[in-house]
């Protein structure tokens, strides 16, 4: 291997960094319209009447756009494969507001000033209604927050219910959960609860929208999934899918959060009426206040177990706030099961109960780690309890019950119908070299439990595991395109989306190896729906896996196109060329060719060299980490300082190893801001308390010691040049190890995240009555 | 109101309005690289060099910098082309979206702290946000510039 497994810096990086103009807003028509909208101040409500009569008049506004103005069909924001499983349940505009923050109207000037000024002086009546704040106060509510008759959703499986305030309900089973717990040495009964959390991407939601010459609406968007944006606008405004074009630009961090299209439909109306380009930029605090942070769950879980440290059953339940709308609660709640309770694939039974709710908060949505983050938090936390009841090392119960490199994968019943299709093996997993490599790197049997190192301050360690996957399988597909230029270089072209992961350049890594050259011989054009072909998205941690195999069937495709051809011009039989980096050779004879000649004469005379190629996955290979925390806890105060964090992963071989690293260090401190800081909060009105980074904490680069991180060289046959997905997994460990370092450095469990020293600090005043 | 500024070694002459922040006079001159990351002065990304001092151009009326010296990544020349270059060689260039305001707030670092230790680079860095790194490859690459120089 040549290209791949080769830290090659970005093909995009000095461009991006010294600030050419690459992003949305950079690239946006200059003289747009600009677009403001109006938000509703209420949790839910009804709008009686809005009056626009003075706004309009103000100098510069162009049009003021109402639910009596848009277009009535429901579509979903969410940007997963079709059939979309989140409800169609959202209007551009609608006559209900369901969130502080939502639409109330659009408004379209010349200017920021005139549309501010505008927005100030619309008047809207309200019929004010009892709103839902509560995840557990949902289901069954008298309350109901989708009252309308025309919100469905397209696949029946999952549950959907309005009339109950129910988005999804989800039944797994593996054997007899109760007969096994009831026959267990030990059952651990816990509840937890998640926070939501924001992905606090830096540049905020953004797209603007234009018409071309033929007519056609363009729309440039800060977007991880511009092909599900553009099927999405098409619903949303009954248009054909071949009248729009979606282009994605740079995109300043995404994280998940815009795995929804947010923003693109309020200048996509502004310009479908009034045949002007248009944009919106939301601020921070619309960003925060209407944008789609994680799933806040409550968790309950039993576990049990062996006085052997055997675990034998997992029992979860979950329920997933999905905020006003229904986005991404299916898919998340179903991550919560199938990306969690896998871990201990050798439980006698397993049971999962899942509930997504519709609340009168801001719609969630998809955030790095989805649902699994939330279920290891409760899985993990419960196993390493259940060690110390046991007097186990947690580093020895995990190993002993934890998946392993060949192992299946638990088949669950669904829904109460038997589950007969394939097992799913683990063909690569690392896990077991990276608990004992990151108890190393961490120093654990010298630091295990814990130990004081100041009157007021101890330190204690503690450790977790986690898997994800790696893209949706029989979903999830990804295309590519490559056509060779007449020097001999090459345009790729693809529908997968660089978000900052670098996809851009491992996918070039990849093609390069499949053709056998170099990847600076490569120019990338990605995520142009007119342009590229078709890709799902960058979501579910699947851009290496399933983008990067169709790339490298691609690769390979043109990789023998090129010698066929070359056999042919010189004349000699197929099997004596030979093709390595950008020369052609011919076994015995002296004559040989570069690729450009090669271009040269077939592109003056002959024909073009295209090749394209996709692929669908049909498994998910998941990747894995071993985590370990080292904090210290300052008994005073109750603040945890995270001194050390060891990521071990099993990611399969890295196709780029340093930008893996960087991915891998990003996810971590994401977990690490969840475990301490971040937390989406309403007061008791729904009005968000934390919609700016001044009262949402993302962590600060003095807010932490040390991430070290270590990849476990593993070999995923299904993966391209032995690769698996880095993108999610990272993420899931640093609350569960984090949790267990403070209890072994001062004795006391949070349940709840995050950990903030009020609730370290209520939890050892407690601890001391008792 | 009119106001003279410098720009990147250029003299310009601009009409503002007496509450126009400097970076919305910068950006609609062109200068695309100065970003509003936040509308609270905390996240670092729209950092200017101004007389030589990082500010916040979110937070800074244009008013105010009349008769200064502006500098934006596009005229860090050959130094800031350096420390970029560090960034990409340790992979640090995820999104780049906070990147010219960490350049930036680097390279004015560099001229006021000697010798800085990590906890100094760190404090000196704190108000520059990135949620795409974790931050430890950017330190990496901080350090190997300032060694390199």
């Amino acid at each position: 291997m040549k290209e791949v497994t080769r830290s090659i810096p970005k093909v995009d990086g000095l461009g991006l960094i010294l600030g050419k103009p690459v992003y949305t807003d950079d690239l946006a028509p200059k003289n747009t319209l600009i677009v403001k909208i109006l938000r509703s101040p209420h949790a839910f409500a009804r709008i009686k009447s809005i009056n626009t009569d003075i706004a309009k008049k103000v100098p510069g506004v162009e049009c003021i756009l109402t639910h009596e103005d848009a277009p009535k069909n429901r579509y979903t924001r969410a940007g997963q494969a079709y059939p979309e499983t989140s409800p169609q349940d959202t209007y551009i505009l609608d006559e209900y507001v369901r969130y502080v923050g939502d639409d109330v109207a659009i408004i379209a000037a010349t200017s920021e000033e005139s549309a501010e000024k505008a927005k100030k002086l619309i008047k809207v009546e309200y019929e004010v209604l009892e709103p839902i704040l509560d995840i557990e106060k949902s289901e069954g509510n008298s309350t109901i927050i989708h009252p309308e008759d025309d919100s469905v959703c397209l696949v029946d499986s999952v549950g959907y219910d309005p009339s109950k305030n129910v988005v999804c309900k989800h039944i797994f089973d593996y054997g007899d959960v109760d007969k096994v717990l009831s026959e267990s040495d030990l059952v651990l009964e816990r509840t937890y609860h998640t926070q939501s959390s924001h992905q606090g991407f830096m540049e905020t939601y953004r797209s603007a929208t234009h018409l071309d010459e033929h007519g056609r609406l363009v729309v440039l968007s800060s977007t991880q999934v511009p092909f599900h944006v553009r099927r999405s606008l098409a619903k949303a405004f009954d248009m054909p899918i071949g009248q729009i074009r979606v282009i994605k630009p740079r995109v300043g961090g995404g994280y998940g959060g815009k795995q929804s299209a947010n923003t693109e439909y309020y200048p996509a109306l502004v310009t479908l009426k009034t045949g002007k380009p248009a944009k919106i930029i939301f601020t921070r605090q619309e960003n925060f206040e209407a944008g789609l942070p994680r799933l806040p769950m409550r968790l309950d879980i039993k576990v049990g177990a062996n006085n052997d440290g055997r675990i034998t059953a997992i029992d979860l339940k979950a329920i997933g706030g999905s905020g006003a709308h229904g986005e991404h609660a299916n898919s998340v709640l179903f991550a919560t099961v199938m990306k969690v309770i896998n871990l201990y694939n050798k439980v006698d039974a397993a049971r999962y109960r899942g509930t997504g709710v519709y609340t009168n908060t801001v719609p969630t949505g998809a955030f790095r780690g989805f649902g699994a983050t939330q279920g290891v938090f409760a899985l993990e936390n419960t196993i390493n309890e259940i060690a110390e009841k046991l007097n186990i090392d947690p580093t020895v119960i995990h190993d002993m019950n934890m998946i392993k490199q060949g192992e299946c994968a638990i088949r669950f019943d669904c829904n109460g119908v038997k589950n007969t299709g394939p097992y799913e093996i683990m063909q690569s997993c690392g896990l077991e070299q990276c608990v004992k490599r990151g108890k190393e790197l961490i120093g654990w049997d010298e630091k295990f439990p814990g130990k004081q190192v100041a009157p007021n301050k101890f330190r204690g360690v503690g450790m977790a595991i986690a898997r994800q996957g790696s893209g949706v399988p029989y979903q999830d597909m990804g295309s590519a395109t490559l056509k060779l230029n007449e020097d001999g270089t090459f345009m790729l072209l693809i529908g997968a989306t660089d978000i900052g992961q670098g996809s851009d350049t491992i996918l070039s890594q990849i093609c390069a190896e499949a053709v056998g050259i170099k990847t600076e011989d490569i120019t990338v054009l990605s995520s142009d729906t007119d342009l590229t072909p078709f890709d799902s998205g960058a979501y579910a941690s699947s851009t290496t896996y399933v983008t990067g195999n169709a790339v490298k069937k691609t690769g390979e495709k043109m990789r023998k196109m090129i010698i066929e051809e070359a056999a042919r011009i010189l004349n000699v039989p197929v099997r004596s060329i030979n093709f390595d980096k950008g020369k052609i050779t011919i076994d015995g004879i002296s004559k040989n060719m570069t690729l450009g000649e090669l271009g040269k004469t077939l592109l003056y005379a002959q024909k073009e060299l295209i090749a394209s190629d996709s692929y669908v996955c049909y498994k998910s290979p998941p990747p894995y980490i071993a985590a370990f925390a080292e904090v210290e806890v300052n008994t005073d105060t109750g603040k945890v300082f995270v001194e050390n964090f060891v990521g071990v992963v099993d990611i399969g071989t890295p196709i780029n190893p340093t930008l893996a690293k960087i991915q891998a260090e990003g996810g971590i401190l994401h977990g690490i801001g969840m475990a301490l800081h971040e937390e989406v909060r309403m007061n008791d009105k729904g009005k968000m308390e934390t919609n700016s980074f001044m009262t949402y904490k993302v962590p600060t680069r003095k807010d932490f010691g040390n991430i070290i991180v270590e990849f476990d060289d593993s070999y995923e046959p299904s993966g391209p040049y032995g690769a698996k997905s880095v993108g999610e997994v990272t993420l899931n460990t640093s609350a569960p190890a984090i949790r267990e370092a403070i209890y072994n450095a001062v004795g006391v469990r949070i349940n709840s995240l995050p950990m903030t020293p009020e609730k370290v600090l209520m939890a050892l005043k407690n601890k001391d009555r008792v | 109101m009119q106001i003279k500024i410098n720009v990147n070694g250029e003299d310009k002459t601009v009409e503002v309005k007496p509450h126009e922040y400097i970076l919305d006079t910068l950006r609609n001159l062109g200068y695309y690289s100065v970003r509003r990351g936040c509308d609270t002065t905390s996240c670092g990304l729209c950092t200017i060099l101004v007389d030589g001092k990082p500010i916040l151009s979110c937070g800074t009326f244009a008013a105010k910098c009349d008769g200064h010296k502006i500098i934006t990544v596009e005229g860090t020349g050959e130094e800031g082309k350096r420390l970029a270059q560090c960034i990409v060689e340790e992979g640090v260039d995820q999104c780049g979206y906070c990147s010219p305001g960490f350049i930036l707030t680097v390279l004015a670092m560099k001229n006021e702290l000697r010798s800085p230790t990590d906890d100094e680079i760190k404090h000196y860095l704190t108000n520059n946000l990135c949620r795409c790194t974790g931050y430890e490859g950017q330190l990496r690459a901080i350090r190997r510039f300032l060694e390199e120089v």
